[in-house]
């Protein structure tokens, strides 16, 4: 059974769409920081959220072909509607690298590169920055020793070498299963099994690269904003708040469409095993927040503290408040067998952390890149949110009009229509 | 009439739900089942309850929380303040993180070990306890059902294995007891 999109679906999508439009413009006529860099700081939170969510999609549903999962056959093409998104996904985030690669913005403190001499000849705007002490060369008051250690891995052509490997191997992956999928409905027998395998290496293969990207994006794109802080478990715990929101966004998605009477066969046990997995990935990403916290807080270091000391003395809400939401919350309202088959339960359960890993992010990105001047979620924080929001849903439920909602041939399928727990 | 229980073996788990539901759906009770590996989806058929341990692991797991927290407050706070990572701060909320990863793992110590223990107890299976098995080839590759006719008494002996003999039954046994 095909999805249609229906009448109310499309206005509301256009309208969270325009509204969110005029809350972003009267949040920018309102932005008066240094180079609009709280409209450049949404455009990277919201980007990199819902991207993420693209992303947690994708490596779920190369994790349930490398494992060769039967159970969430059912539910295949859901994922592969939430991870269509990525297509157009990255165009928010290439825009704000560019405008930071061409100081439109300083989101990314290290690509000054003033920063990486010690010493320069010269004044002001025609100075030439060398690293030594050559005739007539002053000391470089700019000079960051810190970030100058850093610079083998922290330049601009490196750091745009690797953004465009992430990205090109993220689409084309997302491109090569979809079709995958759409040629596996055509196919019956030994074709069919030999695309199974096929799929089974390849996820095999793209979840090794998604192992080592997951981590190192998260270090270019979100850790650099605070570019002389450094956390080993950062990658996994970005990871682990993309792969929860990817999870929330597809339970929700799931029981939307099962209220409008598409996917029939999905069945309690279904909804309760993608239950489980949003109740487990909760604890996986409080996990790794309270790990990196913890050792960082114990140890006392002044190069490690800096990142939690920023968010505990000035943003200490939004730091312990995306902590207790992500946590308690599941851990409260998901614990029992029977919150996690009830749709109800999940919608708001879910509904309440999808905010909350969005404020997590919030928590990531602000307080380095505005510093005094973040003063908490406003009208061009909500504004661009409902935009992002807007364009998410419309091209995740677009992507599911495309094709069946239930996969064909699959040869689990009749197990998943089955499944039982 | 002395009362009978009768032992149904099967040689597949299909087969013995199979089985079961004819029972229960001609009104027998079916006492128990007997199967070297769990039955997925025996338990609705026969009408067996949902288990609640999962509350009573819960109620452990709350439990060694608590006691953790407590004891890791009388130790480090109350009867010798400890200096925890160069802030001798001496209050429990403020030293919390040093402390949660001990909570958390004693309430998995005492969440697991309970659980274990009390489904050990709960089915009488704790080491040294003597085996209720009827059957020993039901811990091999067999799958047996047991009807009493103490539970069934609108329902004769006879018309039970009557009943049986209609389904692809391996063999069946009657004891007297």
């Amino acid at each position: 059974m095909n999805f249609t999109l229906s009448d109310r679906a499309r206005s509301i999508t256009f309208g969270l769409i325009i509204l969110g439009a005029v809350a972003t413009v009267a949040g920018i006529m309102g932005d008066h920081t240094d180079h609009h860099q709280r409209t450049w700081a949404n455009l990277l939170v919201n980007g990199f959220f819902f991207f993420g969510i693209g992303l947690g999609a994708l490596f779920f549903f190369a994790l349930q072909n490398a494992t060769e999962t039967a159970w969430s056959v059912m539910v295949k093409r859901v994922f592969e509607g939430l991870f269509s998104y990525l297509k157009w996904g990255w165009i928010p985030l290439v825009i704000v690298f560019a405008a930071a690669s061409l100081h439109m913005n300083h989101l990314y403190h290290w690509m000054d590169h003033t920063l990486y001499h010690e010493y320069m000849v010269g004044e002001g705007e025609s100075a030439q920055y060398v690293d030594e002490a050559v005739q007539g060369a002053v000391a470089n008051p700019n000079y960051d020793s810190l970030i100058a250690g850093k610079k083998a891995f922290l330049n601009q052509p490196f750091f745009w070498i690797r953004t465009i490997a992430y990205l090109a191997t993220f689409v084309f992956f997302a491109g090569w299963f979809r079709k995958q999928s759409l040629q596996m409905d055509k196919e019956t027998g030994e074709s069919l099994n030999k695309r199974m395998i096929l799929n089974y290496k390849r996820s095999a293969l793209f979840l090794v690269f998604f192992a080592v990207f997951s981590s190192i994006l998260a270090w270019d794109w979100i850790m650099s904003i605070d570019t002389h802080w450094f956390s080993t478990l950062y990658g996994w715990y970005t990871f682990a708040g993309m792969w929860v929101s990817a999870m929330i966004s597809a339970v929700i998605l799931v029981l939307y469409l099962k209220r409008k009477g598409y996917l029939p066969q999905v069945n309690n046990s279904h909804i309760h095993d993608m239950g489980k997995w949003v109740f487990a990935i909760s604890f996986l990403w409080t996990y790794l927040y309270f790990s990196q916290f913890m050792l960082i807080w114990y140890s006392n270091i002044p190069e490690e503290v800096t990142y939690f000391q920023q968010r505990i003395d000035h943003h200490p809400g939004l730091m312990w408040g995306t902590f207790f939401i992500n946590f308690l919350v599941p851990m409260v309202m998901l614990m029992s067998r029977d919150a996690k088959r009830s749709p109800r339960f999940l919608i708001l359960v879910g509904s309440i952390i999808f905010i909350g890993h969005w404020l997590d992010v919030n928590m990531m990105v602000m307080p380095g890149s505005l510093g005094h001047d973040f003063h908490g979620i406003g009208l061009l924080e909500i504004g661009m949110f409902t935009t992002f929001l807007g364009i998410f849903l419309y091209t995740v439920l677009n992507a599911l009009t495309k094709a069946p909602l239930t996969v064909v041939n699959h040869p689990y399928l009749d197990e998943s229509v089955h499944h039982q727990i | 009439m002395a009362n009978k229980v009768i032992y149904a073996v099967y040689e597949d788990p299909e087969l013995l739900k199979d089985g079961a539901r004819k029972l229960v759906s001609n009104g027998i009770k079916v006492k128990d089942t007997w199967s070297p590996f769990p039955i997925h989806g025996i338990d609705p058929i026969i009408g067996v309850k949902r288990t609640r341990l999962a509350i009573a692991a819960f109620m452990f797991g709350i439990t060694g929380t608590c006691l953790a927290g407590f004891g890791i407050w009388y130790f480090n706070i109350f009867d010798w303040p400890m200096n925890i990572g160069g802030k001798p701060s001496q209050a429990f909320y403020k030293n919390l993180p040093a402390f949660v990863p001990v909570m958390f793992e004693f309430t998995v110590l005492c969440a697991a070990h309970g659980m274990s223990i009390t489904y050990l107890i709960r089915n009488k299976t704790l080491p040294g306890m003597p085996a209720r098995n009827p059957d020993p080839r039901s811990t091999d590759d067999k799958f047996i059902i047991e009807v009493r006719t103490a539970d069934n008494h609108g329902h004769s002996a006879e018309a039970i294995t009557g009943l049986l003999r209609e389904t692809p039954v391996f063999e069946i046994n009657e004891r007297q007891y």
